[in-house]
């Protein structure tokens, strides 16, 4: 037995600790509590979690034409034939696909920048996948919804984006701004009740 | 104030990043204690009270708590988001370049007003003016002023000997102009016009803006003293700044403001 790590720990256990601790979100605490439960756990299902690990690594790659996470290059939406072809949804992050689809109020086809424009952290267009956006719009798209988040860097994002594509005479639209299902007016900030006000629609 | 628990500021938010499972740190610069860094815990998740009212440039009221590395933010109420700023690429672009300026040439807790006063009313400016890029050197100029970096721009930083009127070089290691006697030996040297230092020397005079902004510039002689300040501002807060890059990608289209003379 080893201290190597934490103390008092068994090495390969101190190892996945770190390893746990490493992950967006996972604390120390949780990451012992995470590492326990494995080591408890049937040796057949602890293969499997390994397993979807690895292959998570092996077996996913980037859609050569929207950027998003997939398994089969194009992805599933964007090989589908019944999707829109004409509208094109622009978001930060994989994760915001899989959030937009949950809705099923969309039909089109995305756009993964896999992040967003934060000049004070020194992240500019060039490190986005801005330019290959420009070239599918430029293939007959009517509409592009720029739907990156509503915060400081998603906004230079969308407005850096607009101004490329203001040119190529396609429609630029964006998800409206307002109150959250379950919010409260009294706690809503400035911005957000401000744009819910202006953007208010017949009852 | 330090020494109680909880005190309450106003504050503009220069930066902020994420932190844990949902808090954020944010970079604050208030009136009385100067620069400082806070923690907002749980502003990230989606019912927080705080997620809307800290976005970066924004002018708040806060209440702080004393913490034990930290302060952290108990309420925040918007008192200014400065829409007209953050809805406007060109705009908001500067606004990033005047709140990052202000973080790098500020320590934590050490007051300065003039400088808190200085970064609201630019953002006030910058909301309305079509006059950005001389309100953005106006900011550069004063900014260097309220914290003791002023450049030497009547006399010679080696012998001390009034400048005769012609065309002069800078010295961002020496902070000021160098006359020719003096020149020999120097290390890089910044070519700077005549009418640019005038405009710089006018520019930290003229204390208000409305003074300034009539007065008619070129978009060459803003890009003079663009490029001479931000050489000297590098020097100061001794390492490139970030913003600049893409200050430059987006406002390079129209140079200086759209109607800058």
């Amino acid at each position: 037995m080893t201290t190597d790590g934490v103390r008092g720990l068994a090495g390969p256990v101190s190892r996945l600790v770190e390893q746990f601790h490493r992950l967006p979100g996972i604390g120390p605490k949780t990451a012992q509590r995470l590492t326990y439960y494995l080591v408890r756990m049937p040796e057949d299902q602890a293969r499997e979690l390994a397993d979807a690990l690895i292959s998570v690594k092996e077996r996913i790659v980037l859609c050569s034409q929207c950027f998003n996470i997939t398994e089969s290059d194009p992805c599933s939406i964007c090989a589908d034939p019944s999707r829109d072809r004409t509208r094109i949804c622009v978001v930060e992050e994989a994760l915001d696909v899989l959030s937009l689809e949950k809705t099923g109020a969309y039909a089109g086809l995305y756009h993964v920048l896999h992040g967003a424009i934060s000049p004070m952290d020194g992240i500019g267009p060039d490190e986005l996948r801005i330019q290959p956006l420009l070239g599918r719009v430029r293939d007959g798209v009517s509409e592009v919804i720029l739907a990156t988040n509503p915060n400081l860097e998603g906004e230079t994002t969308s407005m850096y984006v607009h101004r490329l594509l203001a040119p190529l005479g396609v429609s630029i639209t964006r998800p409206a701004r307002g109150l959250p299902v379950g919010g409260d007016l009294e706690y809503a900030d400035q911005v957000t009740l401000g744009r819910a006000i202006e953007g208010r629609q017949p009852f | 104030m330090p020494g109680s628990r909880t005190y309450r500021t106003e504050a503009v938010v220069l930066r902020q990043s994420a932190i844990g499972e949902a808090d954020r740190i944010l970079t604050l610069y208030t009136p009385g204690v100067g620069k400082v860094r806070v923690v907002a815990k749980g502003a990230r998740r989606q019912k927080s009270r705080l997620r809307g009212q800290l976005e970066p440039l924004t002018r708040a009221s806060v209440s702080l708590s004393a913490g034990r590395s930290l302060d952290v933010v108990v309420e925040a109420q918007t008192v200014d988001a400065f829409r007209s700023v953050t809805e406007d690429l060109e705009r908001l672009t500067r606004a990033l370049y005047v709140a990052e300026l202000t973080d790098g040439f500020t320590v934590e807790r050490s007051a300065n007003e003039p400088v808190y006063r200085l970064l609201v009313e630019t953002l006030g400016w910058l909301s309305i003016t079509d006059r950005a890029a001389l309100l953005t050197r106006r900011f550069e100029v004063l900014l260097l002023d309220h914290t003791g970096f002023s450049p030497e721009l009547y006399r010679c930083v080696e012998c001390r000997s009034e400048l005769e009127p012609g065309g002069h070089l800078f010295s961002c290691s020496r902070g000021g102009i160098v006359c020719p006697l003096c020149r020999a030996g120097s290390e890089a040297l910044i070519p700077l016009s005549l009418n640019a230092m005038k405009v710089v020397r006018l520019l930290r005079r003229r204390r208000r803006f409305e003074d300034i902004a009539s007065i008619h510039v070129s978009d060459r002689l803003i890009g003079e003293i663009e490029r001479l300040l931000r050489n000297y501002v590098r020097y100061v807060v001794e390492r490139g700044l970030r913003t600049t890059r893409f200050m430059d990608l987006v406002c390079s289209s129209s140079p200086g403001t759209r109607r800058a003379s």
